[in-house]
């Protein structure tokens, strides 16, 4: 250390040597001087032979014991004493004004001087935090700013779509919806048309959400088949755009169904459809069969090394100048005959062959007059009331037209999924229990020896029992005589481990109670 | 009728303010103390005469040394080159209003890039001695017409440390001429009242060349990159930058909100322009280019430099722009900085977006409308009409020819 600070001065020496050379050039040439100059070399090189042994510079040291006595002539302190001040340096204390030719020529007027100042550090040279809020509430407001002024340019508003009806798994899933839609940036008006008519089940779910919803009825059943729910769902997607064309609304048509999972980024990049655009879907074709998924997948790997790898994906197929070719459809061959046909069937749901979700339109599209429309889009209002569109594309009678969004489908940007509980499950409404629970069934399983099990009901038989779950029903209409509430079916094997209640004779009416109620 | 008249023209009215508004939203009009004139064409308002020097003067120390071109005192150079094409000049130089030099005595740069300031003083008398016995314009009026690029450390001084320039002080032989100089300090003796500040050469292409997209979010609060202690020259420190950058190191190092450092990142440039602060305490010299690059890249300016006068100060509200902190008030940065009310900063930042500030701050090559070449001669366009008193009698002599150090008076 001492050795690389002597270095820097030696360096330091050369450096302001190299410098000032030149006036020690210029103040030699004086005849009559050059004495007193070569007097003056001889100091300085003496001073900086001590100052390369002793580390600092010795010359402004003797200077100051020299004119000591005349510094106190010199102009007052830069720094008031007053200040809480911590010095790095006993030197910088003593140094303050050690230049004694500076002194005399600044002018009077000037209240900044040259010369050495102490360095001001305050006691707690560290973060206050009240003030590091304050500095993030700034940073914060700066950046809202920017992103008003630079942000979208101009953003449209998102118009989703979302058919659904009323079943026990309808909390999950639009549930799920809302909390996505009521993350995304953009103005957005949300579309629920409901199976069955408008009902205050649904209401009540999307009234929390806080955007700006239009609660369609249509007034049939939802048929218990996919196939037919397909179907019945194209026709409540088409009664949506329906609406649109009716009310003129503005932006861009998303299809929203309401068991997917869309990810932030499908939002952001709609943005940039102009017509008529799709993206990439991931298919998941959940079966809910365990055993099922074990064989089907064995059966998939042998397809697999045969042909190319299906990806779960359904969505445009470009070639390299990323022009639209063609599409990816979800395979499934592997499912065939496997495939669930009732909306309760344990078994994989497979998607249509091009599923709804995949695709976004400019809602001008569906207006009767709007400028530039394209040729290529049939005209909707002259579609039949109950005319089932096989795909999306049956609204344009160019599909080769169609924008493929999301870097030509190279991102998947949501996920389709169906899956539904058994068609006669039962669920409180509104998801309140009330009345509080007045019937329980003894879990067949679960060990309670003190109290005798009363006899099973018809509602028993008909569980399978093949999946090893021990699930009950809880039917309203039936009374019976409760013995004890069960735990939730997965826990089975845990049931048997855990303490039983004691009192559980005196249980009839359970209101202070809160478990979970078993459903399907 | 005339009511559907009225009502149109109230609602033309309206609707044309609102769209003025709402373009006022991202930027707003900057107008200093002389008005709004950043944007005036200083074309028409003056002519200029540029004297014809041995290329000794000029381009001989340009060719041979280059990097003359690219530091920060390179004005000089391009003030010339724009006034030998600007639509201003006049080869008539009797009816010139002010007069040029083309003289380039910050050219002698060390091996390392440093201007030696030595032969400035001889270069310049000389250049001196030249006009006034070639043409008659100098000794009409002593130099009172004339207007010199003096770009250096503490300007017509002719020095880089402060003491030894503040001991020669301005050159005798140009009391009279105006300086424009990139140096500005109050009651200082190097700044003359009537001299034009100017900011200090920055190199246009580089710092266009590192622009990142404006919707990328601020989150640094406070930058700075540069030295804290100049062990080289100031080994125990306190006399580089008056302390004041030292005191900035030694209170907010700790500090998460202050990104400061003493590295070369090479992405410079793009941190500049995700910060809301950047500062720009003073050097040896008050003035530096991060000022420049500060208001390029919408970086609002805090400045630590008592008294310092910065460019173009009637044209440019630098008040409103710029935060100032005073020396004394360093260790309380941090409290300063977080106690200005948002409204004010979001304001400092709208009039920094503003395009006009941005080019006022620049030397583009070629010259654009609005540059600083531009505000330089909108500046000695606004102390036209010169004062009658500028012309001398015959036989009337102010300047002092044989005032100054001895060395000063050698030929050069």
């Amino acid at each position: 250390m001492k050795l690389s600070a002597l270095h820097q001065s030696y360096l330091n020496r050369r450096s302001n040597s190299f410098r000032s050379s030149p006036t020690l050039d210029s103040s030699v040439d004086s005849s009559g001087k050059s004495l007193i100059a070569v007097f003056w070399l001889i100091l300085h090189c003496l001073c900086c032979l001590i100052s390369l042994v002793l580390g600092f510079r010795f010359s402004r040291l003797v200077f100051f014991f020299l004119f000591s006595t005349s510094s106190t002539n010199l102009y007052s302190a830069p720094f008031r004493p007053d200040l809480p001040i911590k010095h790095l340096d006993v030197h910088t204390i003593v140094g303050r004004n050690l230049d004694p030719f500076g002194a005399n020529v600044t002018k009077s007027s000037s209240r900044v001087v040259v010369g050495r100042h102490g360095i001001r550090i305050r006691p707690w040279p560290h973060p206050n935090p009240i003030e590091v809020m304050k500095a993030h509430q700034i940073i914060e407001r700066v950046q809202k700013e920017q992103k008003t002024i630079f942000g979208m340019k101009s953003s449209k508003t998102i118009i989703a779509v979302t058919p659904t009806y009323v079943r026990t798994f309808q909390a999950l899933h639009l549930s799920g919806v809302m909390h996505s839609l009521m993350l995304v940036p953009y103005d957005l008006i949300w579309i629920v048309v409901e199976a069955g008519g408008v009902s205050n089940e649904t209401s009540l779910i999307i009234a929390k959400s806080g955007l700006k919803t239009i609660h369609v009825g249509f007034n049939q059943r939802m048929p218990n088949t996919w196939e037919d729910r397909s179907k019945f769902e194209v026709l409540m997607r088409l009664q949506a755009l329906r609406v649109v064309k009716e009310e003129k609304l503005d932006g861009v048509v998303m299809f929203a169904d309401d068991s997917n999972m869309h990810s932030m980024e499908l939002f952001d990049e709609i943005q940039n459809v102009s017509w008529f655009g799709t993206v990439s879907i991931g298919i998941l074709a959940h079966s809910g069969n365990a055993e099922e998924m074990v064989m089907s997948m064995d059966r998939r790997k042998e397809i697999d090394e045969e042909e190319s790898s299906s990806l779960p994906v359904q969505g445009p197929a470009c070639n390299a100048t990323n022009k639209l070719i063609g599409w990816h459809i979800f395979n499934t061959l592997p499912y065939a005959g496997k495939s669930a046909v009732y909306i309760d069937d344990v078994a994989a749901v497979l998607p249509q062959k091009l599923e709804w979700s995949g695709f976004v339109l400019n809602s001008r599209l569906l207006w009767e007059e709007a400028e530039n429309k394209p040729e290529w889009v049939k005209d909707f209002g002259s579609l039949n009331e109950n005319e089932v569109l096989e795909s999306p594309l049956s609204l344009l009678k160019d599909p080769s037209m169609v924008e493929p969004l999301g870097t030509c489908g190279k991102q998947v940007l949501l996920w389709w999924l169906r899956v539904e509980a058994r068609a006669d499950s039962k669920f409180p409404p509104g998801w309140m229990i009330d009345p509080p629970l007045e019937i329980t069934v003894e879990a067949k399983r679960t060990p309670w020896p003190e109290v005798p099990p009363e006899p099973p009901t018809k509602k028993k038989d008909q569980m399978s029992l093949s999946q090893g779950n021990t699930d009950m029903v809880i039917p309203k209409q039936q009374q019976q005589h409760s013995t004890k509430i069960r735990k939730p079916k997965r826990k089975s094997k845990r049931n048997k481990h855990e303490p039983k209640p004691t009192d559980t004779t005196t249980i009839q009416v359970s209101s202070s109670l809160s478990k979970h109620q078993e459903r399907n | 009728m005339k009511n559907r008249y009225c009502l149109s023209a109230i609602l033309l009215f309206l609707f044309l303010s609102a769209s003025s508004a709402e373009h006022n939203v991202r930027t707003e009009r900057i107008s200093g103390s002389a008005g709004d004139v950043l944007e005036d064409n200083p074309v028409g308002k003056l002519k200029v005469y540029v004297y014809e020097l041995p290329s000794k003067y000029n381009k001989k120390l340009l060719q041979k040394d280059p990097r003359c071109l690219t530091h920060m005192f390179a004005a000089e150079i391009f003030m010339h080159r724009f006034l030998l094409s600007s639509a201003v000049r006049t080869r008539n130089p009797d009816e010139a209003d002010w007069f040029y030099t083309p003289i380039y005595p910050t050219c002698d740069l060390t091996p390392t890039g440093l201007p030696l300031p030595f032969k400035s003083p001889r270069m310049m008398r000389s250049a001196i001695q030249l006009i006034s016995s070639n043409w008659p314009y100098w000794n009409r009026t002593e130099g009172a017409d004339h207007f010199f690029v003096v770009p250096h450390d503490f300007g017509a001084c002719f020095h880089y440390q402060e003491e030894k320039a503040i001991e020669r002080g301005i050159l005798p032989l140009l009391k009279r001429a105006t300086l424009v100089q990139t140096f500005g300090q109050r009651n200082h003796v190097c700044l003359d009242e009537d001299s034009i500040t100017i900011p200090p050469f920055a190199p246009p292409q580089k710092m266009q060349a590192h622009l990142i997209p404006p919707d990328i979010p601020r989150s640094i609060f406070v930058y700075f990159r540069g030295l804290f202690y100049d062990v080289n020259n100031d080994p125990e420190g306190g006399y580089y930058a008056r302390g004041a950058r030292a005191a900035v190191w030694e209170n907010f190092k700790n500090n998460p909100l202050f990104d400061i450092s003493t590295d070369h990142p090479t992405t410079y440039y793009e941190d500049m322009q995700r910060s809301i602060f950047c500062l720009c305490p003073l050097g040896w010299a008050p003035w530096s280019p991060r000022l420049v690059e500060a208001v390029v890249f919408g970086c609002i300016p805090v400045i630590i430099a008592d008294d310092i006068v910065l460019p173009f100060a009637d044209a440019i509200p630098w008040e409103e722009i710029g935060v100032f902190v005073g020396e004394k008030d360093v260790p309380e940065l941090d409290t300063i900085l977080t106690s200005i009310p948002t409204e004010v900063i979001l304001r400092k930042q709208r009039l920094l977006a503003n395009p006009s500030m941005k080019r006022a701050m620049l030397f583009p090559q070629p010259a654009q409308p609005g540059d600083a070449f531009h505000q330089i001669l909108n500046g000695l366009a606004r102390k036209l009409p010169h004062n009658k008193s500028i012309y001398l009698k015959a036989d009337e002599k102010v300047l002092n020819w044989t005032a100054g150090p001895v060395g000063d008076l050698k030929p050069w």
